[in-house]
C-alpha cells in the first residue's frame, strides 16, 4: 500500500515540477523577450481567447480528476482492511500509547508486528484526540474518545518503523512516539510467547465473572438480558424498531451506557458500572477492551454459568482461538 | 459636493453620497447583509441544536417539558405584535408623521420589554428548578423510575446539552432584543420632532429589518425549544 | 474623466507641484484627527501601523520556534512555552495579519478611489471596525502577557475545552471581537461596491482588484459568523464545564471540527483573493496590456468565493469521515483549484507581447506566480485522499501553506505596497534597496520552507518541540533560510520609513497606468476627487484605441 501511496506522490510530483516549470521558464521568457526599450511602447490589446482558455481549463481538469480518482481509489483500498488480519487494540492517552494484542501481551509505546502479515489496529482515546502515525507505512488515522477508530497495514519488511502522535494534544505532544517493530513470523511467535499473559479474551471473562454480568447474560431460559454469544456483528433489532449491527462501537455503547440501545424484548434494567469509570468519570478503555474481546470470542454454550471454579481456568475453554471471533 | 437639482441636499445627505435614493440603497444593502451575517451566527448554535436533538430525543423532549408553554405563546404574541407596532411606525415615518414614529416605537420598546420580562421570569423559575448550567444545575431531578445513577448522570448530561442551548439561544436573541431596543430609544427624539419623511426615514427602515428578523429568529426558537417532543408519547 | 492611460512616460524625479498642496495627511494634524477620523485613507494608514506591528510580533514567535527547531531536543524551551509559541505565532499571522492585510490597508485605501467614491458606504463603521481590530488585538496581547494559550489555532477539543491550562477563554473573546472588524469591513466593501460605483463604471469595467475584494468580502460576511460562535460555544463549554464537545458528556468533538473549518477554510480564501487582486493590477500596468482573459479572472475570483465554501473536510480526512463524504471532499477540493490555476494561466499570457518592466511590484508578482503554482500544486498532493492521510499534520502542510501565505500573500501584499506606495505616501520608494530586498525575502524564503516539503514527506509531525534526529539537518538549513527571510523584512520597514522624508516626490501617475485611483494627486485629498469621475473605458485600455477588439 506504501508503494501505492508512493506511486501517486510521484505523479502528482511530476505535474507539479511540470507546470512550476512551465509557468516559471514561461514567465521569465516572455519577461526577457518583451521588455520594455522604450518608455512609449504602446502594445497592441489582446483581450483573451476563448479557444486557449477552454484549453487550459479543461486540461488541469482533466489531471485533476485522475488525480482524484486516483486517490480515493487508494483511499477505499486503506478503508478496507483484510479479513485475515490479526487485531491489535491500542488507547491513546496522554502522552503514551498502550498497545493490546489479542493473546493478551501488553506494550507501551512499542507495537510488535510480524512481516507479511495484515494488522488491524482498533484505536480510542482516554482523553484527548490524539493520531496514530507510522510514516513508513504511509497510515495514520486519528485517535479519537468516545468512539473507535481503525487502521490497517501489513509491514513487508523486517526492521523498527518509527511511530509518532499526529494530532497535537498537549506538552508532551512530541514525546508520545514509539516504534514499530516487524519481526519474522518464527520470531513474532517466541515475542509473543516470551510475553505470554492472559489473553484478552481471558481478562475479559475475568471481568465478565467479576461484575457479575452472568447474572442476567446467562443465556438460559429466564435470562433477563440478551445472549452474547454469536453477537458480534450480527444485525440486533432494538426496542425502538431500529435495527443496528453489533460491532465494537454497539458493545462498547451497551456496556458504558446501557439505556442507549435497549434490545427488542427485553427491558431497561441493566445498570451501569461505577468500576468501568475512573475518578474522573472517564471510562477505562483498557477493560472495556477485555469485555470487548471476551464477547468476541463467545462461541454458542459457552456463557460462563454461573457456579464456576475458582480460581478460573488458566485457558479458555476448548475450540477457543484468538481469531475465533470471525464469523 | 452639490446634488444634481438645484435645491440645497436635505439635511441627513452625508457628504459621500450623491443622493438620498443612493445612501437609502446603500443603507439598507447594510442592513441586509448584515442580517445574513446575522444568520449565520445563529446558525451555527442552529446545527449543534439539530444535531445534538437527533442524537437526544429523549432528553432534549424532558428538557422541553420543563419550559412553560404558556409563557412561550405569551411571549411570542407579544413579539409578533412589537413587530407590527415597529412596521406602523416605519409606516407613520413614511406618512411624515413624527409623533406617531415615537409613540409606535414606544409601543415596540414596551413590547419588548414585556418580552424580556416574561423571559425573566421563566428563567427565575429555571433557576430555582435548577435547571441553569453552571450556576444552579440539579443532575438528580433527571433521574426517571429505576433510573441506574450513572445512567442519570449521562441523561442529566444531555439534558444540560438542551438548556445550554437553550440559555445560549435564548440569550442571545434577548442581547439582539436589549441592542434593538436601545437603538430605539436613540431615535425617539429626532422621530418626535419630525426628522422623518417621504424623502428620508431610512433609520426607521433599516431598524424595521432589524427588528422583524429579531422576530423571525423566536418563530424558529420558540418550536424548537417549547413545542418539539412535548405532544405525543415519550 | 476617461480611464485611458497617460501617454507620458514615467515622470521625472522633480516634483511638478509645491510639497504644501492639501491632501489627506496633511488636512488635519492631532492625534484626534487621526483617531476619530473617518477618511478611509486614514484608516488604512491606522491598519498598515497596527498589522506591522502584529506582523513583528507573530515574526518575532516564528524566530523563537525556528531557534528551538535548530537541534532535535528541547533544549531551548520548555515544551508549553514552545506550545504556545506556535499557537500564538499562527494567531497573531492568521487573524491579526493575514486577514485584514491587504483588504483593511490596501483595499480600504483603494476600493472608493478606484471606482470613484468619495468614501465607503459607511465610514464610521470603518472606524469601528478598526477600533474592534484594536480592542480584539488587546485582549489577545493580554492573554499571551498573562500566560499564552497553547491549543494551537484550532483550538480542537477536548482539549482546549478540557484540559488546556491555558488562556484560551481570554484569547476566544480578542478573536470574537475581531471578526467582528472583518464581518464589518467585508460588509462595507460589499454595499460600496453595490451602490456606489463612477456612473458609467459597470461591473466589468470594475478593476479585477475590486472584483477580489468584492469575493473576498463576501467570504467575510459569510464564514466569520459561524467561527465566531464556533469559538464562542468552547468559551461556554470551559467555563460552565458542560459537555458540547465533550464525548464523556454526550457532545461530539469532530463536530467542532465541522463548524471550525467551514470558516477557516473560505478564509484562507478570504487571505489569498484580496492578494490576486493585486497581482492583476501589477501585472497588467507593468506589461502595459489589460489581463488576459479579463471575465474569466473576474469569474474565477467568484467560483473560488463558492467553492471555497463547500471544502472545509479535506482538513478531516482522519478524522473519521465516511469514505463517501472524503471523496465529495476531496472531489471538491480538486475543483476549487481549477480556478486557481486559470489565473496562474491569464497573467502569464498577459505578459506574452507586452511591454514588460521589472520594477519591484513586478517582481514580487514574478515571485508571487511562482510559489504560489508551488503552494497550490501541493495542495492538491493534500487533496489526494490516499496521499493525504500520509502528509496530513506533518511539516508538509507547514510548508504548503506557507508557500501560498507567505510565499504567495506576503508577496502580494508587499507588491501592492510598493505599487501603491506613491500613491499613499507621495513619495517613491527607493527602487534599487528594494529589489535587493526582494531578492533576499524570495531566497529566504525558499530556504526556510522547500526543506519543510521534505521533513513532512520524511514523516516529521508538526507541532513537535523536540524531533527524531535524522531531521535535524533539514531542520537547520531551515532555520538558516528564516534568519535571512527574517532580516529581508526589516528591510522595506526601514525603507518605507525612510522614504517618507528623503525620497522624490512622486506625481499622479508615476507609473502610467490605467485605473481611476491614478487620475488623482498622489496623495489624494481627502474626498478623492474633485469632480466626480465618468467612465467610459474599459479596464486596463492601455492599447492605442484604434486596436480592434482582438478575441
Amino acid at each position: 500500500m506504501a508503494g501505492r501511496v508512493d506511486a501517486l506522490f510521484f505523479f502528482l510530483m511530476a505535474v507539479t515540477v511540470f507546470f512550476t516549470l512551465l509557468i516559471s521558464v514561461l514567465v521569465i521568457y516572455f519577461a526577457v523577450k518583451y521588455r520594455r526599450r522604450a518608455d512609449t511602447d504602446r502594445p497592441r490589446a489582446i483581450h483573451g481567447s476563448v479557444p486557449l482558455e477552454i484549453v487550459w481549463t479543461a486540461i488541469p481538469l482533466a489531471i485533476s480528476m485522475a488525480m482524484f480518482v486516483w486517490g480515493a481509489s487508494l483511499f477505499v483500498a486503506m478503508a478496507r482492511p483484510p479479513e485475515d488480519a490479526i487485531e491489535v487494540y491500542a488507547v491513546g492517552k496522554q502522552w503514551m500509547w498502550k498497545v493490546q494484542h489479542p493473546d493478551g501481551q501488553r506494550e507501551i509505546n512499542e507495537l510488535h508486528v510480524p512481516v507479511g502479515q495484515p494488522v488491524k489496529l482498533k484505536m480510542i482515546s482516554e482523553d484527548v484526540i490524539h493520531a496514530f502515525y507510522v510514516p513508513a507505512f504511509r497510515i495514520k488515522n486519528d485517535v479519537v474518545p468516545g468512539r473507535y477508530s481503525t487502521v490497517w497495514f501489513t509491514a513487508t519488511k523486517p526492521g523498527t518503523y518509527h511511530l509518532f502522535c499526529a494530532e497535537y494534544c498537549g506538552t508532551s505532544h512530541s514525546k508520545m512516539i514509539g516504534s514499530v517493530i516487524v519481526m519474522e513470523p518464527a520470531e513474532f511467535q517466541a515475542w509473543l510467547e516470551s510475553r505470554a499473559e492472559g489473553s484478552l479474551a481471558l481478562e475479559g471473562r475475568k471481568l465478565f465473572l467479576k461484575l457479575q454480568c452472568v447474572t442476567c447474560h446467562s443465556a438460559t431460559a429466564q435470562a433477563r438480558a440478551p445472549v452474547l454469544e454469536s453477537l458480534y456483528r450480527r444485525p440486533v433489532q432494538l426496542k425502538d424498531g431500529r435495527t443496528v449491527v453489533a460491532d465494537e462501537n454497539y458493545l462498547r455503547e451497551s456496556i458504558l451506557s446501557p439505556g442507549s440501545k435497549v434490545v427488542a424484548g427485553f427491558e431497561y434494567i441493566m445498570p451501569t458500572f461505577k468500576e468501568l469509570f475512573d475518578e474522573k468519570g472517564q471510562p477505562r478503555e483498557d477493560d472495556v477492551l477485555k469485555l470487548l474481546a471476551f464477547i468476541k470470542s463467545l462461541r454458542p454454550g459457552q456463557t460462563p454459568t454461573r457456579v464456576e471454579e475458582s480460581p478460573p481456568p488458566a485457558k479458555l475453554p476448548a475450540g477457543e482461538s484468538p481469531k475465533a471471533s470471525e464469523p | 459636493m452639490s446634488t444634481d437639482h438645484a435645491a440645497p441636499a436635505h439635511s441627513a445627505l452625508r457628504h459621500h453620497f450623491d443622493t438620498l435614493d443612493q445612501q437609502r440603497d446603500a443603507s439598507l444593502l447594510g442592513m441586509w447583509a448584515f442580517l445574513v451575517t446575522e444568520v449565520l451566527f445563529f446558525g451555527g448554535l442552529f446545527l449543534a441544536y439539530t444535531i445534538y436533538r437527533m442524537s437526544y430525543p429523549a432528553a432534549f423532549a424532558a428538557g422541553s417539558h420543563h419550559l412553560n408553554i404558556v409563557l412561550g405563546c405569551i411571549n411570542t404574541a407579544v413579539l409578533i405584535g412589537s413587530s407590527l407596532t415597529m412596521a406602523l411606525a416605519v409606516f407613520a415615518a413614511q406618512q411624515g408623521n413624527g409623533r406617531n414614529v415615537a409613540r409606535f416605537l414606544l409601543a415596540t420598546m414596551f413590547l419588548g420589554t414585556m418580552f424580556l420580562g416574561i423571559k425573566a421570569i421563566e428563567w427565575t423559575h429555571d433557576y430555582e428548578e435548577s435547571l441553569i448550567p453552571g450556576l444552579a444545575f440539579d443532575a438528580k431531578i433527571w433521574a426517571h423510575e429505576g433510573m441506574p445513577p450513572l445512567e442519570a448522570k449521562q441523561f442529566a448530561g444531555e439534558g444540560e446539552l438542551f438548556f445550554v442551548l437553550y440559555f445560549s439561544m435564548t440569550g442571545l436573541h434577548g442581547a439582539h432584543m436589549i441592542i434593538g431596543m436601545a437603538v430605539m430609544a436613540f431615535y425617539l427624539r429626532p422621530a418626535w420632532h419630525g426628522r422623518y419623511s417621504r424623502d428620508y426615514y431610512t433609520p426607521i427602515e433599516g431598524l424595521g429589518l432589524y427588528w422583524h428578523f429579531v422576530d423571525v429568529v423566536w418563530i424558529f426558537l420558540f418550536p424548537l425549544f417549547y413545542l418539539v417532543g412535548t405532544r405525543g408519547s415519550h | 474623466m476617461s480611464t485611458a492611460a497617460i501617454d507620458s512616460p514615467i515622470p521625472p524625479a522633480e516634483p511638478r507641484f509645491t510639497a504644501s498642496r492639501v491632501n489627506y495627511l496633511n488636512v488635519d494634524f492631532g492625534v484626534r484627527s487621526w483617531l476619530l477620523t473617518t477618511d478611509h485613507k486614514r484608516i488604512a494608514i491606522l491598519y498598515l501601523a497596527s498589522i506591522t506591528l502584529m506582523f513583528v510580533l507573530g515574526g518575532a514567535f516564528a524566530v523563537m520556534i525556528r531557534l528551538e527547531l535548530m537541534t532535535p531536543e528541547g533544549d531551548v524551551l520548555q515544551a508549553d512555552t514552545y506550545n504556545k509559541l506556535f499557537t500564538m505565532h499562527g494567531i497573531m499571522m492568521i487573524f491579526f495579519f493575514l486577514i485584514p492585510s491587504v483588504p483593511a490597508v490596501l483595499g480600504n485605501f483603494l476600493v472608493p478611489i478606484m471606482i470613484g467614491a468619495k468614501d465607503l458606504a459607511f465610514p464610521r463603521i470603518n472606524l469601528l471596525s478598526w477600533y474592534l481590530y484594536i480592542i480584539g488585538g488587546l485582549i489577545t496581547f493580554w492573554a499571551i502577557l498573562a500566560g499564552g494559550v497553547d491549543t494551537g489555532w484550532t483550538f480542537y477539543p477536548p482539549y482546549s475545552t478540557r484540559y488546556s491550562y491555558s488562556q484560551v477563554v481570554a484569547t476566544i473573546v480578542g478573536l470574537f471581537i475581531t471578526g467582528f472588524s472583518s464581518i464589518f469591513t467585508g460588509l462595507n466593501f460589499v454595499v460600496t461596491v453595490h451602490r456606489m460605483r463612477a456612473p458609467g463604471l459597470t461591473w466589468f469595467r470594475l478593476p479585477l482588484f475590486i472584483w477580489a475584494m468584492y469575493a473576498a468580502s463576501l467570504i467575510m460576511l459569510l464564514g466569520t459568523p459561524v467561527v465566531a460562535i464556533t469559538l464562542a460555544l468552547v468559551a461556554v463549554e470551559r467555563i460552565v464545564g458542560v459537555g458540547i464537545f465533550n464525548p464523556a458528556l454526550g457532545g461530539d468533538p469532530v463536530l467542532f471540527q465541522h463548524m471550525f473549518w467551514f470558516y477557516s477554510h473560505p478564509a484562507v480564501y478570504i487571505m489569498i483573493l484580496p492578494g490576486m487582486g493585486v497581482i492583476s493590477e501589477v501585472v497588467s500596468c507593468f506589461s502595459r496590456k489589460a489581463i488576459f482573459g479579463y471575465h474569466l479572472v473576474a469569474f474565477s475570483s467568484m467560483a473560488i468565493a463558492v467553492l471555497g465554501f463547500l471544502v472545509w473536510g479535506h482538513h478531516m480526512f482522519t478524522s473519521g469521515e465516511s469514505v463517501y463524504v472524503a471523496m465529495i471532499f476531496s472531489f471538491l477540493s480538486f475543483l476549487v483549484a481549477i480556478p486557481s490555476a486559470i489565473k496562474v494561466f491569464n497573467w502569464t499570457a498577459t505578459l506574452y507581447k507586452g511591454s514588460v518592466l521589472l520594477t519591484t511590484p513586478m517582481l514580487y508578482a514574478f515571485g508571487f506566480i511562482g510559489l504560489f503554482t508551488i503552494g497550490g500544486l501541493t495542495g492538491l498532493m493534500l487533496a489526494a485522499l490516499g496521499l493525504d492521510i500520509h502528509f496530513h499534520d506533518t511539516y508538509f502542510v507547514v510548508a504548503h501553506f506557507h508557500y501560498v501565505m507567505v510565499g504567495g500573500m506576503v508577496m502580494a501584499y508587499m507588491g501592492g505596497l510598493h505599487f501603491w506606495w506613491p500613491k499613499i505616501s507621495g513619495r517613491m520608494y527607493p527602487e534599487g534597496i528594494a529589489k535587493v530586498a526582494m531578492v533576499i525575502i524570495f531566497v529566504g524564503f525558499n530556504m526556510t520552507f522547500l526543506p519543510q516539503f521534505v521533513l513532512g514527506h520524511l514523516g516529521m509531525p508538526r507541532r513537535y518541540h523536540t524531533y527524531a534526529d535524522e531531521f535535524q539537518i533539514l531542520n537547520v538549513m531551515s532555520t538558516a533560510g528564516a534568519s535571512i527571510l527574517g532580516a529581508g523584512f526589516f528591510i522595506p520597514l526601514l525603507y518605507f520609513l525612510w522614504s517618507l522624508k528623503y525620497s522624490p516626490l512622486a506625481g499622479p501617475n508615476p507609473w502610467g497606468a490605467t485605473g481611476l485611483e491614478w487620475q488623482t494627486p498622489s496623495p489624494p485629498p481627502t474626498f478623492n476627487f474633485d469632480k466626480p469621475p465618468i467612465v467610459t473605458d474599459e479596464p486596463y485600455a492601455y492599447a492605442p484605441k484604434e486596436d480592434a477588439r482582438v478575441h
